[in-house]
Parts: structure tokens; sequence; C-alpha cells
């Protein structure tokens, strides 16, 4: 088993997955990403996987190459999402069904198999991804926005299922960053959306770090089923 | 295959051990309570412990992939978690009907 401390980081191919995996790698992590495409960096403690976030075969396979090339795993961010911004009525049931397997689903998943590989060392750190758009009721995002409040039940009540293991369960709901996930918004939407924070800026990718580390670091062990929303929402 | 699967069983409950005040009486082989009953020796977190461990013993050491707690597993009349014996039929007889698919 490796002695240094192993983080995965699911959708690290751009956006947010993409500056995570570098920052955490520079942090001294061994960093293991996955995505469906490949990606177009490479460290010497990152490792890369192509897959879909909801794919369980897959999934359990790449939990099973871990367990078996670095015997442990200390992080888990469940960065992976995607976001469809549509009026109710225009969604197509398509849309809604793999909005609600990446973001749902997926996230249920590799919680689940990274608390199989954390439990045999009594301790994991997991952080799940919400959003603000979940209690600003942003109107077109009633499938992103629905997801992520089911991320919120999720992380609630995984924090109390996993406690007994010395795994903690919280996640952080991020304002608009700049990533392709808010590239389609038009301005004035994204002008409205930023009016309605305390704080009237756009997110930074470094903004999540910081609350990432909070969650992680070794001191947290008594901070679980908890959300902190960016940006004073 | 029986004794294969209970070998992975019994080790796995050896582990499990390291961590519990009241031992799984593995000495006791396929008798060895487990879960559930006046001799039930594990709480419901430590079977928890226990399955995933073995789920992850049979996918390393037979390659097969199983789920040893579903609504199948709960619904049977005999508990495949009351003994060390009952769990290593259940195995088995998912690995008969997994080859058999």
């Amino acid at each position: 088993m490796t002695d240094i401390q192993v983080m995965l980081i699911t959708g690290t191919r751009k956006g947010i997955g993409r500056f995570l995996a570098d920052y955490y790698v520079s942090k001294g992590y061994i960093v293991i990403g996955c995505s469906r495409g490949s990606v177009e960096y490479q460290h010497d403690n990152y490792h890369h996987f192509c897959l879909d976030v909801c794919d369980e075969k897959k999934v359990k396979q790449m939990f099973a190459e871990i367990r078996k090339t670095t015997g442990r795993l200390d992080v888990l961010i469940n960065n992976a999402g995607i976001a469809s911004m549509n009026h109710a009525l225009l969604t197509p049931l398509k849309t809604v069904s793999n909005i609600l397997n990446t973001n749902v689903l997926g996230t249920f998943l590799f919680c689940r198999e990274a608390a199989k590989l954390m439990q045999k060392n009594k301790f994991g750190r997991i952080v799940n991804f919400a959003t603000v758009a979940t209690p600003l009721k942003l109107e077109g995002e009633a499938i992103y926005a629905a997801s992520k409040a089911a991320i919120l039940s999720l992380t609630e009540i995984l924090s109390k299922e996993l406690a007994n293991l010395g795994i903690t369960v919280n996640s952080v709901g991020p304002t608009p960053v700049k990533t392709d996930l808010i590239r389609s918004v038009p301005r004035e939407k994204i002008d409205r959306l930023l009016s309605m924070q305390s704080i009237q800026r756009f997110g930074t990718f470094e903004d999540i770090a910081n609350v990432i580390n909070f969650f992680i670091k070794k001191e947290s062990d008594f901070i679980t089923g908890q959300n902190i929303y960016l940006g004073g929402v | 295959m029986f004794d294969k699967i209970l070998k992975l069983v019994i080790a796995q409950a050896e582990e499990l051990n390291e961590q519990l005040d009241n031992k799984i009486p593995v000495e006791s082989g396929v008798d060895a309570h487990l879960f559930g009953g006046d001799a039930g020796i594990l709480d419901s977190i430590t079977l928890v412990t226990l399955i995933v461990e073995v789920e992850q013993s049979i996918e390393d050491e037979i390659g097969a992939s199983i789920i040893l707690a579903d609504e199948k597993a709960m619904s049977q009349k005999n508990s495949p978690f009351a003994t060390i014996g009952a769990l290593t039929d259940y195995i088995v007889k998912l690995l008969d009907e997994e080859s058999n698919d």
C-alpha cells in the first residue's frame, strides 16, 4: 500500500475537475481522474480512466484496479456533472434521464464504491457537488437543480451511514464559475443570478478548492453531512 | 467450489475479528454464527463490513462480481447471513447462477 494519500476526482477532462487534478497533484496527492474522453495533460502522479460515471461495470473495474495498485483511497471528489438549461415544457425526457444519471446515479455509485475502499483504513473524505441553482430556484434549471437537491439528501444520509466507518461526506455548492457548463447561458441571466448572491462575482476554481481543502483536512473529522454554498447564497 | 469459498469467508471473518470485541467463532467453521437471532455476533455495520470484504475477495480471487445483500438475499426464508455456512452456500449459489447466465 502506498504511503501517499490517494484522491479520486470525477470529470477531470476540463473545467473545475481539471483544475482540481492539477492542484492536488501539486499538493502531493496521487490523483486518479476519470472522464468519458481522454485528457490532454500528464503528471507522474496522475492516472486517468476513460469511463462514464454511471457505467457500473466500468466504474467497479476502475475501483478494483485502484484497490490492487494503491490499496487505499483517502478522498473522493464527485465533480462530474452535466446541466441543461431549458424551460420545463421544452425539456425532452432523454435530457432529464441523462442529467439524473450523471449527477445522481454517478455520484451515488462513486460514493458506494469509494466507501468500500475507504472503510478498510477507517478513513475517508467524500466531497460532492451541489449548486446554488437549488436554493435560488432558478427558472430553466428545474432538472439540474432537482438533481443537485438529490445530492444534498444523499450527502446528509450517507454522512450518517458512513460515520462509523471513519468517512465524512460533505458537499460544496458553487456559484457560476466561468466554465463550459454556463457557456450557453445568456449574460443577462448570469448577471441576474450573480445579483442574488451576497458577494456578486463569479466563483473561481480556487474558491471551490478552498472549501474542499477544509472538508478533507485531517482535523475536519467532526464535520460531516454539511453543505457550503459559495458567494453567500 | 464450496471449500474454496469457505476459506475466503473464514479469512475475511478472521480479518474482521481483529476489530471486534465479540469475535466470530471461526473455529466452529460452517456453524459459526454471524448475524441475527440470539446467537448473532455482528451488528448491522460490522455485517456490512464483512459483506463488502467478502464481495471484494470473491472479485479478486474468483474474478466474479456479485452482490450479496440485495432484495433477494433479504427476502430468503433462511437468512444467508446467519452463519458462515449459510453465507458460503449462498455465495456458491450466486456464482452457479452467474455462470449459467
